[in-house]
């Protein structure tokens, strides 16, 4: 009779844990080719999802088309935000950088607050309700979508690093930045590349959390210390990390919301993360500092 | 020279003190009053964050705490509020002392130490969400009862004296640090932690002490929040806005110097008042003003406020020598 209740749990966690991974991702890679904290992370993301939103509602764009506009759009935002805000405000500073995507996300959060005003919002797509049965539980379509399509961009991703030009210069400037600069490798691009790569990562996550998801501008602040919980629990900058972070992640919220009641899911989260970074900061993955 | 340094803090506090004679506008009172609780509450931060290079996201675990325990203290036992005032610090204090505890032994810094004290704060804001003892979601109010007694007041200018008093006791606190060599041990881990330890400085408890402090002062802000306002729920109490103005005030007006949280806090919240009377009752717009300015304040002026009077104003003692400077040059 409880496994008849706890299966759905779990598989409704590593759902949701797909797309809490993806958000991690972006944040990971940030953190691990430009060893800093992105704080404005949470706020681009309900960023991405206004911008989801806003497709749907005025130009009647479906989110998961609106995917192919969206995530260059937010990687050239991200581009730009790295190359003319952070990296020339931050001094190579590691608290300046705190600071400054701290205030970033000030500024995000509550430009969106101005202009669509608190109330939440949701889209209602076709889809948004179906539901497909796997192994005698019913899941959600648009979030199985989103557990597919988190490896698909995982997979992307380590495609990118791994076989293109540009992913082996961003490598090269994670392992050794002076001698990626001697090389001939513009730093300061490659760490905007990167950052630019992050955020179109959180655009996916938008597009595909959207039809089953809802909006406001301050709906980022629940993935952004969840996503930190991932990278950090996944060791800080590895792909593989935030894929299997995040999935644990999702399952523990989902089972801490079954046994504590839906408001105290995220507590186990948190716990978690204080946990391991008080006890082993470098990731149940990453190898010992 | 018995005393170096203090004679600022009576001038800067005195002059603050004769504004309740100058106007009795409730809104003029009801601004400062508020500038001077995010005074307070950053130059909390700034011991931390300034002084020790600690940088907390999280001190509304901290103002969270004493609020809470002020109201509940009130609300739920019956216990005065004066008592309650000083049992919030002291509550403040001690989880500001676990927390530290916690991380500094595992040895966390930097952004690091800024997640997790976040973590911490958020931990406390979701628990205080649903405990039925701090009122859940629907908050916790603090009956109406005004007297003297009761740490209620008719007039706001009680009020803003109160919280001037807190706030001069921090300068004085923070006056006594600078001149301790508590002060200059903390100075010395905030700078160079290892060659601080090499020297034989006990690093962990003195960041221990610079946060347990800290947490004090940040508790005193938010225990008189309750009392100002009557009023908390877990968004306020524990809340990120908290966290962010701790640390803004002091960054804005200049990091790790005295006058830092107050030049700060002051700028901000004029800033924010000069908004919203231009754009009226916006939501958000206040908020926009501040994360810009914390950009602006960290890619153009490292030293807030303060460092840029210093550049106009020179103090005294160095003047002579630049303007030997000058002249050697002509």
């Amino acid at each position: 009779m409880q496994t008849a209740i706890i299966i759905p749990a779990i598989l409704n966690g590593v759902l949701m844990g797909a797309v809490y991974a993806l958000v991690a991702l972006g944040l990971t890679l940030i953190y691990g080719v430009l060893h800093i904290i992105n704080f404005a992370h949470g706020a681009l993301l309900t960023a991405a999802l206004f911008a989801v939103y806003f497709c749907f509602r005025t130009l009647g764009i479906d989110p998961y088309v609106a995917v192919l506009g969206l995530a260059p759009l937010f990687f050239l935002l991200g581009y730009a935000l790295q190359r003319f805000v952070i990296g020339p405000a931050a001094h190579g500073e590691d608290s300046n950088i705190l600071l400054v995507t701290l205030g970033i996300a000030v500024v995000i959060e509550n430009a969106l607050l101005y202009v669509f005003r608190a109330d939440t919002r949701t889209i209602d797509v076709p889809y948004g309700f179906s539901v497909i049965e796997f192994g005698g539980t019913f899941l959600s379509v648009p979030r199985v979508v989103g557990f597919f399509a988190a490896f698909a961009v995982a997979g992307l991703l380590w495609a990118i690093l791994a076989l293109t030009d540009t992913g082996k210069a961003i490598r090269a400037v994670a392992k050794e930045k002076r001698g990626a600069e001697l090389s001939g490798i513009d730093v300061a691009h490659i760490y905007a590349m990167t950052f630019g790569l992050g955020t179109a990562c959180l655009a996916v996550a938008a597009c595909l959390l959207m039809p089953s998801y809802y909006v406001n501008p301050h709906v980022g602040n629940a993935f952004v210390l969840v996503a930190f919980t991932i990278v950090v629990l996944g060791g800080m900058g590895s792909v593989p990390g935030a894929l299997i972070g995040g999935l644990f992640a999702g399952v523990v919220e989902s089972l801490c919301g079954f046994y504590l009641g839906e408001s105290l899911g995220q507590i186990g989260i948190f716990l978690m993360f204080i946990l391991v970074l008080l006890f082993r900061p470098t990731g149940l993955l990453g190898a010992r500092a | 020279m018995k005393a170096p340094g203090y004679l600022s803090v009576v001038a800067v506090v005195a002059a603050l003190a004769l504004v309740p004679f100058v106007t009795s506008s409730n809104v003029i009172l009801n601004f400062l009053v508020i500038a001077l609780l995010i005074a307070l509450v950053g130059q909390g931060w700034n011991v931390l964050g300034g002084y020790g290079g600690q940088y907390s996201f999280g001190h509304a675990a901290f103002f969270g705490t004493g609020a809470y325990t002020t109201a509940v203290l009130q609300v739920q036992y019956g216990i005065n509020a004066w008592p309650g005032f000083a049992i919030g610090i002291a509550a403040g204090a001690l989880v500001g002392a676990v927390i530290g505890f916690l991380s500094f032994r595992s040895g966390l810094k930097g952004s690091y130490f800024a997640l997790v004290t976040l973590a911490f704060a958020e931990v406390l804001r979701i628990v205080a969400s649903v405990a039925p003892i701090t009122g859940a979601g629907v908050g916790t109010l603090i009956r109406l009862d005004v007297r003297f007694e009761a740490f209620q007041f008719q007039s706001r200018a009680i009020f803003y004296w109160i919280i001037l008093a807190l706030v001069a006791l921090s300068l004085v606190i923070v006056r006594m640090i600078e001149n301790s060599r508590f002060g200059a041990r903390l100075v010395a881990v905030r700078e160079n932690e290892d060659a601080a330890r090499a020297l034989g400085v006990d690093v962990m408890a003195t960041k221990l002490g610079a946060m347990t402090i800290s947490a004090a002062i940040t508790a005193a802000g938010g225990c008189f929040y309750a009392q100002y306002y009557l009023f908390l729920d877990a968004g306020i109490a524990y809340g990120p806005w908290i966290s962010v103005e701790a640390l803004l005030a002091p960054i804005i007006g200049g990091v790790g110097t005295i006058y830092g949280p107050l030049l700060g806090a002051l700028v901000v919240k004029t800033l924010g008042e000069a908004a919203k009377h231009v754009t009226g009752t916006a939501p958000g717009l206040d908020l926009i003003i501040y994360g810009a300015v914390l950009v602006l304040v960290v890619g153009f002026a490292p030293r807030g406020v303060a460092g840029l009077l210093e550049r106009l104003w020179p103090r005294r003692s160095r003047a002579p020598a630049r303007a030997e400077e000058g002249k050697s040059r002509d």
